[in-house]
Formats: structure tokens, sequence, C-alpha cells
């Protein structure tokens, strides 16, 4: 760390333009179009849900939206108890 | 040719109503005829804003739904008499604009006016999309501050796609208006600078208006900025604004209220 920055107390609007540029390249471009991260969460869920019975609440979903790559995490407890499997039509 | 400008932001409390009556007040005085057009059903306030609140009959809703005519509707500005009011409804009913009804108006205010000034709604719904969507230019008012700049950006895809100008494939002129600026804190890197925001949203700037406490003394007093104090530094960049509406090459400065050394040691008394 410089002298300077030590004086310097460095202000928070470059944070802010930095956040704004993020956020707003991904708004543009999901602009119009239903959100990808939202429906792979949702798809994904209800293929689980096709073969396993699962509680709301055993299901941990994380999303980061990032600037070039975003994340997706779908957390599922799968019970190994008999009885489990979902009929399957 | 008459012109009819949308002024939006998406995000409330950034200025749109001020600005509406400033720049619709400078147009006027310096000899246009104007109309501003209040489009915030159930919340309006360009009324109070121009000091005319207690001169109310009838409203937009009145007019577009035919209970009354458009010139008994219009309020003549009591200082400048080319500069018009059409007042929104207090009643909360949104739905009784309908988007043939406003189309109408607008076209018979088009007749009539050289400057069409509609205030929007905050917000994206229907109020918001109906002020939009005749109009040929549109005054994007952002506050140097993450959550509205956001908001311009949503308005400005909104102003591209559900317009009537942008659905027949023609272009609506936007300008950005930036509002509540303050230079030194944006020196110090504590607010985003104009730089910043043009360059995010990728806009011409029509105008820098300085944080002030002549906007709140105006609007107390229910006159526009443009006319309470015309030396003040709001109303002068408000000026400058409407001049630059008009085509007018203004240089692009940061008026600043001169505050002398006994102004500074003693406070500002009182008006």
């Amino acid at each position: 760390m410089s002298l300077m920055n030590l004086f310097r107390r460095r202000g928070s609007a470059p944070v802010a333009r930095e956040r704004l540029q993020i956020l707003l390249s991904h708004e543009r471009s999901s602009r119009g179009q239903p959100d990808l991260l939202t429906i792979l969460r949702d798809e994904i869920l209800e293929v689980v849900a096709k073969h396993v019975n699962v509680e709301r609440d055993q299901v941990r979903v994380t999303m980061d939206r990032g600037d070039n790559v975003s994340m997706l995490e779908i957390d599922v407890e799968v019970p190994h108890a008999a009885g489990t499997l979902a009929a399957v039509g | 040719m008459s012109k009819v400008i949308v002024v939006t932001s998406g995000k409330g409390g950034v200025g749109k109503t001020t600005t509406t009556a400033a720049l619709g007040a400078a147009l006027a005085a310096a000899g246009q005829n104007v109309v501003v057009v209040d489009f915030d059903v159930g919340l309006r306030n360009l009324d109070l804003v121009m000091g005319a609140e207690r001169r109310v009959v009838y409203d937009l809703i009145n007019v577009v739904q035919g209970a009354a005519k458009l010139p008994q509707a219009l309020i003549r500005d009591k200082r400048i008499d080319t500069l018009s009011l059409l007042p929104a409804s207090q009643t909360r009913d949104k739905d009784a604009l309908t988007e043939e009804g406003v189309g109408r108006v607008i076209q018979e205010l088009r007749a009539k006016f050289d400057w069409v000034i509609c205030d929007s709604p905050a917000g994206i719904e229907r109020g918001a999309t109906l002020a939009m969507r005749f109009v040929d230019e549109a005054i994007i008012v952002t506050n140097p501050e993450v959550s509205s700049v956001r908001d311009s950006d949503r308005i400005i895809g909104l102003l591209d796609s559900k317009t009537e100008k942008a659905e027949k494939g023609e272009r609506i002129e936007k300008h950005i208006l930036i509002t509540r600026y303050d230079a030194a804190r944006a020196a110090r890197g504590e607010m985003l600078n104009i730089a910043d925001v043009l360059d995010i949203l990728s806009l011409p700037l029509l105008g820098i208006i300085p944080e002030s406490e002549e906007v709140l003394r105006a609007s107390n007093l229910g006159s526009p900025v443009t006319l309470n104090d015309v030396t003040s530094a709001p109303a002068r960049a408000y000026t400058d604004a409407a001049r630059r509406l008009k085509g007018h090459d203004v240089p692009m400065t940061i008026p600043s209220d001169r505050k002398g050394f006994l102004d500074k040691l003693f406070g500002r008394r009182a008006a």
C-alpha cells in the first residue's frame, strides 16, 4: 500500500460503477426472455421430484449470477429408505 | 411541429415532477406554447408543484372518458400564459386510462401546443407505459446512485420496445438528465460521476442539475424551479437543459449556488 492511500480515503463510487456494469450486462442480455438459471432450477427440480419424494426443505438451491459465468448449485438429499421412489408414469 | 416528450425514470423520487414543471416553465418563458400532463393517476402532484392545486376542476381521465372537453380541463398558468397543465385524476382508477383514449388526447394536445411534456408515474406498470406510449422523445431522470441507474436502464429498454415509434421501427430520441448531483462528492469518489453514468447508460446528456436547497424551497411555494429564483443554480441548469431541448448548443456546465463568506459563516437566512 502506498503512502498516498493512507491519506486518500478511497471512494465507493468505483465499486458502484463496477457492480452496475456487471448487473446491467446481465439484465440487458436476458431482457424480454425468461432467465436461463431460473428455467434450469425449475426443470431440474421437476425431474428430481418425478423420481424421488423430496421435501422442499431438503433441497438447497443457490444461484450466483456472474459477469461471464453463472453458478447454479442444487443440493438434494435423497433418503435411502424404501418407498422413496415416486411412481414413474 | 409539436413535440411530445415523456419525463420518466423507473425509480420514484428522483425528480420527474420537478423536472417536468421546471422544463415546461422554462420553455414557456421562452415564448413556446407548452402543456405539462400529469400521468400519475391516483397520486397526482404536478398540480401542487406548479401551484395550481386549488384550480383543478377536470382531469386527464375525465377527458379520456369524454366527460369533459380538453379546453375545460386545461389549467392556464397564472405567471406565464403560454403554459398549461393537464392534471391527473386523484381517484385510484388506473384502468380508466385506455390506450386509445390517451392516444386521442395526445393527438389533440399536439394540435394546440408546441411542446407536450408528460410526467410519468414511477414504476414500469400501465401508467408509466401509457405515459411513454405516443412520445417522440424521452428524458430519463437519473440520480447518480446505483438503484436509479439500474431502473433508468430498465426504462430505456421499455422505451425501445413498448412505444408506438419503437414498434414501427422508428427511434425515440432519448436524453439523460442527471439530478441531485454533488460535484464535490463525485470528485472525492463518493458518488458516481457524470462520465460513469453516461458510460453505463450510453445516452447523450441533456443537463446536470446540482443538489440544491432551492428545489425544496420552490416546491414549498408551488413554483417551478425555473420561475422561483431564476438566478439559483438548479434554475440555471434547467434553463440550459430547456435550451438544449430546443436544439441550441449550450456548453455543459454544473452551476453552483454561490455562497459568500458571510453566508457560510452564519448559515443561510430563511427567505
